[in-house]
């Protein structure tokens, strides 16, 4: 089980004189949970996301985000040593929050030509492995591994066409396998796996994509930046089923940012948040969801100033 | 002949030459491109006299024009000096356009070969170090098979020899020129090695006919000639040189190709080229198209100090098409001058040019083109289009179309992109768990796709080894 813990997170727009856009924000998510984290446009939703990924637009100005993992976090051959159990992302790359289980659902995925569906998703998987290993073995072995590496550099002893395969990589056959199991669960097409990441994908593709990344990459903790805009219900009813099985079958934990009460219909919340300038106004159960899509958003905003 | 023969045959060459040159110091002493070194370079060859006559009438020419000014935005050439040029032929023709020693290639070439996972025999054929015998039994092989159906594939200065008339006609003559450009002037005057290939009508070649290793270890100069002849209804994909860098010692490069595709007729020419830094690199590639004939180029050009290098086709007949795939990459203090030229002298012709750069570290990349669509060349169609993909600021890209359209009844398009590598696509792939440069590698990989899937495996594998290896310390 895996705890992402937000205290107090702020963060500006990182050019001179950026603006503010959060300004204390505070939210518990435990693997296995559902969250849905709503609110208005200009709130603060998604930049919460993309600073918790690491995205290089925004400046934290305070605050920490930790994720707290238990020893068989990664399965029960990766045991996590006592100390390092606890890490603030914020110290950390975006590839090295990836490796530690946090998966950004992006609203407006890259498009990246030329790059294969299958390459990248293999290449995401065994970079992540690798990372994992690098975060978390000592000094020693670290030194052991870059001599291998450098062994490895001398050149290629298998054919140019499979590539290298080195020790705990995933090879082509094995994840040919786990790709298309993954997209028969998710009712994507096959060709997709020889398509070029994300280019030329309808909104509900890639949306789709999002979450296929997600089912293979294994996250402890998926943020989905409103992964159901732009969909219509069969794709919808996909997308959602694929969240479900994120946190039914792989235990991941869920931060659903989200502006319509029509996901929550098929992706039903523990917990949810209402986010108002760039601070948690309002939290509590599916419930609050259903008032929101009735009352909208002003009767949070008048509470939340009269508390103030 | 037996290999063993070939080789002992280029040993007397090279001691005749050595004795030739004691003999001869004025040769010694020479400053500067003369009709006696041109003398000697032939003589040395043992050439026809009509050979030695084109040599001569080129250097006649070279000496007449003018060094190339007036191009907007040129790279500069002004340390280009011809005084110094001869001196430098001596030593290519003594080792065969290369090192004599493995040591002594500079630290950067063998790194790179280390790098690049190159078996040492290997590595020496591709450096130009000693002969490549176990590759040239393989050769021998693919030869005899080729040779039932009556093809040609041997070094260009044995065509001189062995398929006199072949190469009379159609060598500078009537595809490039001496009169072409300065640079092809000179190459027609001191050129020496590089490679010809005849394919008689109605035969397809299905395997690319590889310079791989001949190249480099027979013939590889710095002024080589390739000559393709692929007669009505044939089809080759010749592939010259190989991503592995091309050592030189020598500041200029400047090899000339000339490819005719007959009617009906298909020729792929791929070359991926990796010149050290310090090198200009200037060449002159042209190929002429009868009816219903398909050219193709596609080149990857890189390292260099600068370089211009605008592969042509001219579209002679009607329906004849040419599909022109290059890409570019220039680090620091390089000027990669690149792009096309396609003349449509027929109607129903037709081209597509697709151009790709990347430019790092204060490079600079351009695209220079020029589609010229002749008075009479109706329901031709041409299609341009470039992208550029920056690093940095301090990177330059420019693009250069020129479109000379005489006709109205054509279909012409023209699309450039140009872009900085993309923070969003980036973080993206970072998210997904690629670090910084792993990210920027497989957009890179991605970016240049369309030229490495036209390639055999193992030079696209090699292509996105270079440029790893030449982007490597230049992120994060």
């Amino acid at each position: 089980m895996a705890v992402l813990e937000i205290n107090n997170l702020q963060a500006e727009v990182a050019e001179e004189g950026g603006e503010t856009i959060l300004r204390g924000v505070d939210l518990e998510v435990e693997s296995g949970e559902i969250h849905a984290l709503m609110g208005p446009n200009g709130s603060g939703k998604s930049t919460t996301a993309k600073v918790i990924a690491g995205h290089p637009a925004y400046e934290v100005t305070g605050g920490e985000v930790l994720i707290h993992l238990e020893d068989d976090e990664f399965g029960e051959d990766f045991e996590i040593p006592e100390d390092l159990r606890t890490w603030n992302l914020l110290d950390l790359e975006p590839n090295e929050r990836a490796a530690l289980g946090v998966f950004l659902g992006f609203q407006y995925p890259a498009e990246i030509e030329g790059v294969t569906m299958v390459n990248f998703l293999r290449t995401a998987l065994n970079a992540k492995l690798e990372e994992r290993e690098e975060l978390f073995e000592d000094d020693e072995e670290e030194e052991a591994e870059s001599e291998d590496t450098n062994e490895d550099a001398a050149g290629y002893d298998t054919s140019p066409m499979e590539g290298d395969v080195e020790e705990g990589e995933v090879g082509v056959a094995e994840f040919q396998e786990i790709l298309q199991e993954k997209m028969e669960q998710l009712d994507m097409d096959e060709k997709f796996a020889s398509r070029y990441l994300n280019a030329g994908f309808s909104g509900g593709e890639k949306k789709q994509n999002e979450v296929l990344q997600a089912a293979i990459l294994e996250p402890s903790i998926a943020v989905l930046d409103e992964i159901d805009s732009g969909l219509d219900i069969d794709r919808l009813q996909d997308v959602s089923e694929g969240i479900n099985a994120l946190r039914d079958e792989q235990g991941a934990g869920i931060l659903q940012i989200t502006h319509y009460q029509r996901i929550l219909d098929y992706v039903e919340p523990d917990h949810v948040h209402v986010m108002l300038d760039g601070q948690i106004a309002q939290s509590g159960g599916p419930e609050l969801a259903e008032k929101l899509e009735d009352e909208g958003y002003d009767w949070v905003r008048e509470e939340a100033y009269e508390a103030a | 002949m037996s290999s063993d023969q070939d080789h002992l045959q280029e040993t007397d060459t090279e001691a005749r030459f050595e004795f030739k040159k004691e003999e001869n110091s004025a040769f010694e002493t020479e400053k500067g491109l003369t009709e006696e070194t041109v003398r000697v370079i032939s003589e040395d060859k043992d050439e026809p006299e009509w050979m030695l006559q084109r040599r001569l009438r080129a250097l006649e020419q070279f000496q007449e024009m003018p060094m190339p000014t007036g191009w907007p935005a040129a790279p500069d050439l002004s340390e280009v000096d011809i005084a110094d040029i001869v001196p430098y032929i001596r030593p290519d023709i003594e080792t065969r356009g290369g090192a004599e020693n493995w040591e002594d290639l500079p630290d950067e070439i063998q790194d790179t070969f280390d790098k690049l996972g190159i078996p040492e025999a290997e590595k020496n054929a591709l450096s130009g170090v000693g002969a490549q015998y176990e590759s040239e039994i393989v050769y021998q092989n693919m030869q005899e098979q080729w040779e039932e159906k009556g093809v040609i594939f041997c070094d260009m200065d044995k065509a001189v020899q062995e398929h006199e008339e072949l190469v009379k006609e159609h060598f500078m003559t009537k595809c490039v020129p001496p009169s072409d450009n300065k640079f092809a002037a000179l190459h027609g005057a001191v050129w020496s090695g590089g490679s010809f290939v005849y394919i008689p009508e109605d035969t397809t070649v299905n395997m690319p006919v590889q310079a791989y290793f001949r190249m480099n270890s027979e013939g590889m100069g710095q002024f080589e000639h390739t000559l393709i002849i692929a007669e009505d209804n044939s089809e080759v994909h010749y592939i010259e040189g190989c991503s592995a860098p091309k050592y030189s010692a020598f500041n200029l490069h400047s090899g000339g190709v000339e490819v005719f595709v007959g009617e009906n007729a298909h020729v792929q020419y791929s070359t991926v080229q990796n010149w050290s830094k310090n090198t200009y690199n200037l060449n002159t590639k042209r190929a002429i198209c009868e009816a219903e004939g398909t050219m193709e180029w596609v080149s990857g050009s890189m390292g260099s100090k600068a370089t211009m290098l605008y592969p042509s086709t001219v579209l002679k007949g009607p329906g004849a098409t040419d599909n022109h795939i290059t890409i570019a990459m220039a680090g620091e203090g390089q000027d990669i001058d690149t792009g096309a030229k396609v003349y449509h002298n027929a109607p129903d012709t037709k081209s597509t040019i697709e151009s790709k750069s990347i430019s790092k570290d204060g490079g600079r990349t351009n695209y220079r083109g020029l589609v010229h669509i002749a008075d009479g060349a109706e329901d031709s169609s041409t299609a341009v289009e470039c992208d550029a993909l920056m690093f940095d600021n301090e990177s330059t890209s420019d693009t250069m179309p020129y479109m000379e359209i005489q006709e109205s009844k054509v279909d012409v398009a023209h699309e450039a992109t140009v872009g900085k590598i993309g923070d969003e696509d980036v973080f993206y792939l970072q998210s997904r768990g690629l670090d910084d440069d792993d990210a920027k590698q497989m957009i890179v990989a991605g970016f240049i796709e369309p030229i490495t899937e036209e390639l055999p495996i193992e030079y696209a594998v090699e292509l996105n080894r270079l440029i790893e290896l030449e982007m490597e310390g230049s992120l994060g």
